[in-house]
C-alpha cells in the first residue's frame, strides 16, 4: 500500500467520476447509478492500495479485483483507462457493435478485468476460488471482490462468505455496496437485510463498515482489513446510488437514459467538482 | 383457434410486456388463487402494479431466483396458480434444479415467465443473453415451452398458462415487436398455426418468436423468385405438433426451422427429432450456431447470428438443393 495522500485520492475519485459519465455517455444510457457510486472505492484501490502492471494486466503477483454485481463495468472502464491499461478513449465504444466493454465485466473482453460477472452473485464465490488457487501458489496478493446490497440477496454470496471464512481466507476483503437500493427500488421495500453488516461478522468475517465516499475511512478500512490474518474481511461501505451524477443522485436510479441537455449537464458538473478538489488546499 | 394474420412487417407500438403485465392483473382480478412472484425486475415488465394491489400474493422474492422457483414450488402445493418472472437467462439457469425437482418432478405447476428472448437482451450483453432457455425447459419431462411472436399472440397464451398444469416456460421479449397477428386471435397451447400454405409449396418454413416475421418477409422474397413455401408458427416448441411438422415434410419435402436461440437443442433440433422418427427429411437450421451471446444493438445482432429472412431465403435454397 501506498501512504494516504487524500487530496490525489479525491482528485482521482474526481477523474473517475468524470470519465465513468463520458463511458456511459458515448452510448448515451446505462447503468450509472450503481457505477458512479464507487468512484471513491476505485480510486482508493487503483491510486494506492491495489498492485498492479497496466502493460501486464495478467501479472501473476497482482492483486485481484472482482466486480460481483458487473453491471458497474462502466467505472471499472473509466479507471482501468486512466491507470494507463488502454487508452481512455477506447472505452467510448460501451456496448457498441464488437466493443471490448461491454455493460457487464468480461475477463476474456477487457484488460484488467479479472474475472468475467453479470449472474448477480457468481463474482463472490469465483473470487473465493481465486483467492484459494492464489494461496496454493504461496502469494502475498490480495482478492478484492464487490457486492451489492440488492445482489447479496443470492444465497450464492452468502454461500462464498461461509466457505471464505470456513477456509480462512485472510487474502480476501469483500465490500457490500450498501446504496440502499436494487433495480426495482429501496433495497429496505424489496428483501429487507436488516443489519447487512452485522451478519457478515455472524459469517465469521472481520467487518467495517464506514462512508463509502471518504477515501481516507476507506483506505484505512482496508488498511485495517489487510492486517487482520486468520479470517477473510468484509467492509461495508455506506454509498449514496448516482453520487455524482445530476440528473442520478436524487432518484438513485438503476440505469438512465437522460437527454442531451441533461448530460451536458451532468458533465459540466463532474468537470467542476473535479477542478473543485484540484483546487482545495490540504 | 382463429387468426387474423396482419403481418405488413409494420411494429407494434404496444410494449409486450404490457401484454403479460395487463392480462396476469385480469387474471389476478378474476381469480384470487392466481400469485405472483418477481426477483426484482418487476420495473421492466410492468408489475409492480400487481404487487402494489395484490401484495399478500404479489410479491418480490429479491435478487434470488432459485429461492423464488422453491417459493413458488411450495405456493403451488397449497392449491395456487403461480407465475414467476425474472429475466430468461435467470428463469432458466438460476433457479434450474428447484424448478425441476421442487416443482416439476413434485407433480407441482408453475408458470415461469423468462424475458428478453435471445438477442432481444442487446444492450445486456452475452452474460443475459438466453439461447439455450428453452433447451433447459424441454429436457423436463411434461413441461411446456413456448416461444410467442407478438403481443397479441403473448397475451392470448398468459390467458391460456393459468389453467395450465405442470411446469411451463414462456421466453418473451419485453420491447414492441412487428406486428404478425390481429387483436383477439386465439391459439391453442401445443398446435402451430399455418400462415401460409399452397398445394405447390416446395419446403416448409417452421419458426416462431422473433423469427416469425422474419420467416414471413422470407416467403415474400421467395415467392417472388417463384419459390412456394408453407410458412408455420410453431410458438409450442413442448409439447411440438408432430402431426404439423410430419404433415410439412411429407406435403413439401424439405424443412427449415428459424429459431432465435442455440440450434443445437432448441426448435430445429426438436423438430429433427420428430422427423427423423416419422418421415426422415432433409432441413435446415437457420438461429445462433453454437455461439454464446454477446453485446449490442438487436439489429446487430440479429445480423452477427444470421437471424435475418435473408438467411432463411439461403437456408431454404440450400434445402432444396438436398431434396
Ligand atoms: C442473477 C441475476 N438476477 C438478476 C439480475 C438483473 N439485475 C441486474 S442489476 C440488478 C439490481 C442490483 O442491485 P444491487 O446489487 O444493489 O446493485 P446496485 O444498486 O449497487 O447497482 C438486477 C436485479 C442479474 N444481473 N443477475
Amino acid at each position: 500500500m501506498k501512504a494516504l495522500n487524500e487530496r490525489d485520492l479525491k482528485i482521482l475519485a474526481a477523474e473517475i467520476r468524470l470519465e465513468t459519465l463520458k463511458v456511459i455517455h458515448s452510448l448515451g444510457f446505462g447503468h450509472v447509478g450503481g457505477s458512479m457510486d464507487l468512484a471513491d472505492l476505485m480510486a482508493v484501490l487503483y491510486g494506492a492500495v491495489m498492485r498492479y502492471d497496466p502493460k501486464n494486466p495478467r501479472w501473476e503477483d497482482r492483486d485481484w479485483l472482482v466486480l460481483s454485481k458487473g453491471h458497474s463495468g462502466p467505472v471499472a472502464y473509466a479507471t482501468f483507462g486512466l491507470m494507463g491499461f488502454y487508452p481512455m478513449e477506447e472505452a467510448y465504444t460501451l456496448n457498441k457493435p464488437h466493443t471490448r466493454f461491454p455493460s457487464h465485466t468480461d475477463r476474456q473482453l477487457t484488460p484488467g478485468v479479472d474475472l468475467t460477472t453479470g449472474s448477480l452473485g457468481q463474482g463472490v464465490s469465483s473470487a473465493m476460488g481465486a483467492a484459494v488457487g492464489n494461496k496454493i501458489d504461496g502469494r502475498d496478493n490480495h482478492v478484492f471482490v464487490v457486492v451489492g446490497d440488492g445482489e447479496a440477496d443470492e444465497g450464492q454470496v452468502w454461500e462464498a462468505l461461509h466457505f471464505a471464512s470456513a477456509k480462512k481466507l485472510d487474502n480476501v476483503v469483500v465490500f457490500i455496496d450498501n446504496n440502499g437500493y436494487q433495480l426495482d427500488g429501496p433495497t429496505s421495500a424489496i428483501l429487507d437485510h436488516g443489519d447487512l453488516a452485522g451478519k457478515a461478522a455472524a459469517f465469521g468475517l472481520y467487518t467495517q463498515q464506514v462512508d463509502g465516499h471518504d477515501v481516507a475511512a476507506i483506505y484505512h478500512a482496508i488498511e485495517n482489513a489487510c492486517a487482520h490474518k486468520g479470517a477473510p474481511s468484509c467492509i461495508v461501505l455506506n454509498t449514496c446510488k448516482g453520487k455524482g451524477a445530476t440528473f442520478a443522485e436524487s432518484s438513485h436510479a438503476h440505469s438512465s437514459q437522460p437527454t442531451e441537455e441533461q448530460w451536458q449537464e451532468a458533465l459540466a458538473a463532474s468537470e467542476k467538482a473535479l477542478e473543485a478538489v484540484k483546487k482545495e488546499a490540504m | 383457434m382463429s387468426i387474423e394474420l396482419i403481418g405488413r412487417h409494420e411494429k407494434d407500438s404496444r410494449a409486450c410486456r404490457d401484454a403479460v403485465a395487463g392480462n396476469l392483473e385480469k387474471l389476478m382480478d378474476s381469480d384470487p388463487t392466481v400469485c405472483y412472484i418477481d426477483c426484482d425486475l418487476a420495473g421492466c415488465i410492468n408489475t409492480k402494479k400487481l404487487i402494489a394491489k395484490y401484495p399478500d400474493r404479489a410479491f418480490e422474492a429479491g435478487i434470488a431466483e432459485a429461492n423464488a422457483a422453491g417459493i413458488a414450488a411450495g405456493l403451488a402445493a397449497t392449491g395456487k396458480k403461480v407465475f414467476m418472472h425474472s429475466f430468461g437467462t435467470f428463469a432458466s439457469r438460476r433457479c434450474y434444479d428447484q424448478i425441476y425437482m421442487s416443482a416439476a418432478y413434485a407433480g407441482l405447476s408453475v408458470r415461469v415467465l423468462g424475458s428478453d428472448a435471445g438477442v432481444t437482451a442487446a444492450y445486456n450483453g452475452g452474460t443475459h443473453m438466453p439461447l439455450e432457455d428453452a433447451a433447459m425447459y424441454m429436457s423436463i419431462p411434461g413441461a411446456t415451452v413456448l416461444d410467442p411472436a407478438d403481443f397479441d399472440q403473448l397475451a392470448a397464451l398468459t390467458n391460456a398458462l393459468a389453467e395450465r398444469e405442470g411446469v411451463s416456460y414462456t421466453r418473451f421479449i419485453r420491447k414492441g415487436v412487428i406486428r404478425v397477428y390481429g387483436e383477439g386471435s386465439e391459439f391453442e397451447i401445443g398446435k402451430g398455426v399455418v400462415l401460409h400454405e399452397s398445394d405447390k409449396d416446395v419446403c416448409a418454413v417452421i419458426a416462431s418468436g422473433l423469427m416469425l416475421d422474419e420467416a414471413l418477409k422470407a416467403w415474400e422474397a421467395l415467392a417472388a423468385e417463384g419459390i412456394a413455401v408453407r410458412v408455420i408458427d410453431m410458438f409450442t416448441w413442448k409439447p411440438l405438433d408432430e402431426d404439423l411438422v410430419e404433415k410439412a415434410a411429407r406435403e413439401t419435402g424439405a424443412i427449415v426451422t428459424a429459431e432465435n436461440h442455440n440450434v443445437t437443442c432448441g426448435l430445429g433440433s426438436a423438430v429433427a427429432n420428430c422427423l427423423a422418427r416419422k418421415c426422415p427429411t432433409p432441413q435446415e437450421f437457420v438461429g445462433v450456431q453454437d455461439r454464446f451471446g454477446q453485446v449490442g444493438p438487436q439489429d446487430f445482432l440479429m445480423d452477427e447470428y444470421g437471424l435475418r429472412a435473408a438467411n432463411i431465403v439461403a437456408a431454404v435454397k440450400k434445402v432444396l438443393g438436398r431434396k
